[in-house]
């Protein structure tokens, strides 16, 4: 039982970051109807910010934990964003109206670049960080001596991505760019009918997507301590198929597929083999798809007419 | 100086000239009307005034203003709507957030004054304001598409025949509805029909398009009585 309640809260955690990286997969998908390979990197890119912001402010000595935290998130959402937004600028828009797949193999030279690029910069080997916020509650102590523990960071991660999560359903659904974007989603060829500026909506898109994905590099770098230019590809790949479970351009959809895949990792590598968790997850993905192809809460697609 | 002028505009799909060499006007206040066969070119022709696609050669102007190569989003700002070939209604967002979206270029302090008088145009739009757009009747999905280019306050109405596919009665209230909006609001209205007989009827001046060109052109009475427009539009009595 306490063991069960330890792999819940892990589970949830690591499930919080594969949502908030997920959203973005899923909402570039619902507007332009591709995948953006890049995004992983994009994830990458905010965890590599955020690790400068933390140096950086610990020699200018700014140490409250509170406010270097929240600095260093503003930091990273607003030069990833720009990252996510000069992707799309440079690699996909000029592609528009070109074939599926143009965009799609753009996406995929992107990743590859931004590795490169972060590599060279930054060095191959992994970057560590101090632990910034150390300690936590002990929920329940076992006779056999197993303790159940939630650590402040993990109780940050889940506060965090239920606040981002609220905020960001508001913004679609209650405010104009969300039904912007909205329109676009569902036929851009009438919200240009109705004034919508397209291009700059699809660009927000990308910069909404971009923010949660370095508050999700930041909160990772946080919680494991280390990041290296590889570490987008494996977490993307994950994120994506979070996004795939839950149903690929829902955004419930992409929340729910996150936590359900952070929790069969966390189950899986605490009850079977922790080797074996990228099969269990993948293994999950290919039975959702053989039995329910557009994912938990996505709608089948419907021939337009 | 008419509010809208087309001159010798040609647009292409690829390499079909859907639209070769096209002259017309609506001046301010009037109700014009084009009729023409299924494939004539009249959808492309409303939509390459919206600038999607681009006329190839010649140009359009709109209130004194060259609007040939303006982006689709500023020409709907400057005073043009648009209700399309097929309403294309968002199915995913709710009747009053169609509204709201038709009043994205409209100045926000008009939002409530606008929306109820088009909730007094179309009472039923009212009593379905929380429903999803998608799950619309073809009239209510019409009224809609009205009521929703209206929210953008236009000088220019653009209607893609709003009659196709609708019973009898609903589309009597559709075309009384335009004369009304033409009539108290003073908004201009270009309206694409192959209804002939009851765009006819309703406009002010009419045009007849085939394949693509302008053939003739008159009063809406004058082509009511032209014989030529009697055998290929009328015939079969009146819809």
């Amino acid at each position: 039982m306490e063991y069960f309640l330890q792999q819940l809260i892990n589970g949830l955690t690591l499930g919080s970051i594969f949502g908030l990286i997920a959203i973005g997969y899923t909402m570039v998908y619902g507007i332009i109807g591709m995948i953006n390979f890049a995004h992983g990197d994009i994830f990458m890119v905010g965890g590599f910010i955020a690790l400068m912001s933390f140096l950086i402010l610990g020699i200018a000595g700014i140490t409250w934990v509170p406010l270097a935290l929240a600095i260093v998130l503003v930091i990273a959402m607003v030069f990833t964003s720009i990252y996510g937004w000069t992707v799309e600028r440079v690699a996909y828009r000029p592609l528009r109206g070109s074939f599926r797949l143009a965009p799609l193999i753009s996406a995929l030279g992107m990743s590859i670049f931004l590795q490169n690029y972060v590599q060279l910069l930054q060095g191959a080997r992994s970057k560590p960080l101090p632990p910034v916020i150390q300690g936590g509650f002990v929920l329940m102590e076992s006779p056999t001596g197993f303790t159940v523990t939630i650590s402040y960071v993990q109780i940050m991660i889940i506060v965090m991505t239920v606040v981002l999560m609220a905020a960001f359903t508001t913004l679609i659904q209650k405010t104009s760019l969300g039904r912007q974007q909205r329109a676009c989603e569902q036929d851009k060829v009438m919200a240009s009918l109705v004034g919508v500026n397209v291009d700059r909506t699809i660009s927000a898109t990308f910069v909404m997507g971009a923010a949660l994905a370095a508050v999700a590099g930041t909160m990772y770098l946080v919680r494991y301590g280390v990041i290296d230019f590889f570490e987008g590809f494996v977490v993307g790949i994950k994120a994506f198929t979070a996004a795939v479970l839950g149903g690929i351009g829902s955004l419930p959809g992409a929340m729910l597929g996150g936590l359900l895949l952070g929790l069969i990792e966390a189950f899986w590598s605490g009850y079977f083999s922790v080797e074996y968790k990228d099969v269990a997850a993948f293994g999950i993905l290919v039975l959702v798809l053989i039995f329910r192809p557009s994912g938990l809460l996505g709608k089948p697609e419907i021939e337009k007419v | 100086m008419a509010l809208l002028s087309i001159s010798g505009v040609h647009t292409f799909y690829g390499a079909i000239e859907a639209l070769k060499g096209v002259d017309m006007e609506v001046e301010e206040g009037e109700i014009v009307t084009l009729i023409g066969a299924n494939g004539a070119g009249k959808s492309t022709l409303l939509m390459t005034i919206c600038g999607n696609p681009r006329a190839a050669r010649g140009s359009i102007q709109f209130d004194g203003r060259d609007i040939t190569t303006t982006a689709t989003n500023q020409i709907i700002r400057r005073g043009i709507a648009q209700a399309p070939e097929g309403r294309r209604i968002f199915p995913r967002m709710t009747v009053l957030e169609n509204l709201q979206m038709g009043a994205l270029s409209a100045d926000p302090a008009y939002f409530e004054e606008d929306l109820n008088r088009v909730y007094e145009l179309f009472p039923r739009l009212k009593e379905r304001q929380i429903q999803r757009g998608g799950t619309l009747s073809g009239g209510e999905q019409q009224m809609l598409a009205i009521g929703r280019a209206l929210m953008s306050r236009p000088r220019l109405l653009l209607l893609d025949e709003p009659s196709l596919g609708l019973a009898p009665m609903i589309v009597k209230q559709i075309f009384h509805v335009v004369a009304e909006i033409n009539e108290k609001q003073g908004v201009t209205v270009f309206l694409v029909e192959q209804n002939a007989f009851h765009a006819l009827r309703l406009a002010h001046r009419a045009y007849v398009m085939v394949t693509g060109e302008i053939t003739l052109t008159g009063t809406g009475q004058e082509l009511l009585a032209n014989e030529e427009v009697q055998a290929a539009y009328l015939e079969g009595g009146h819809g």
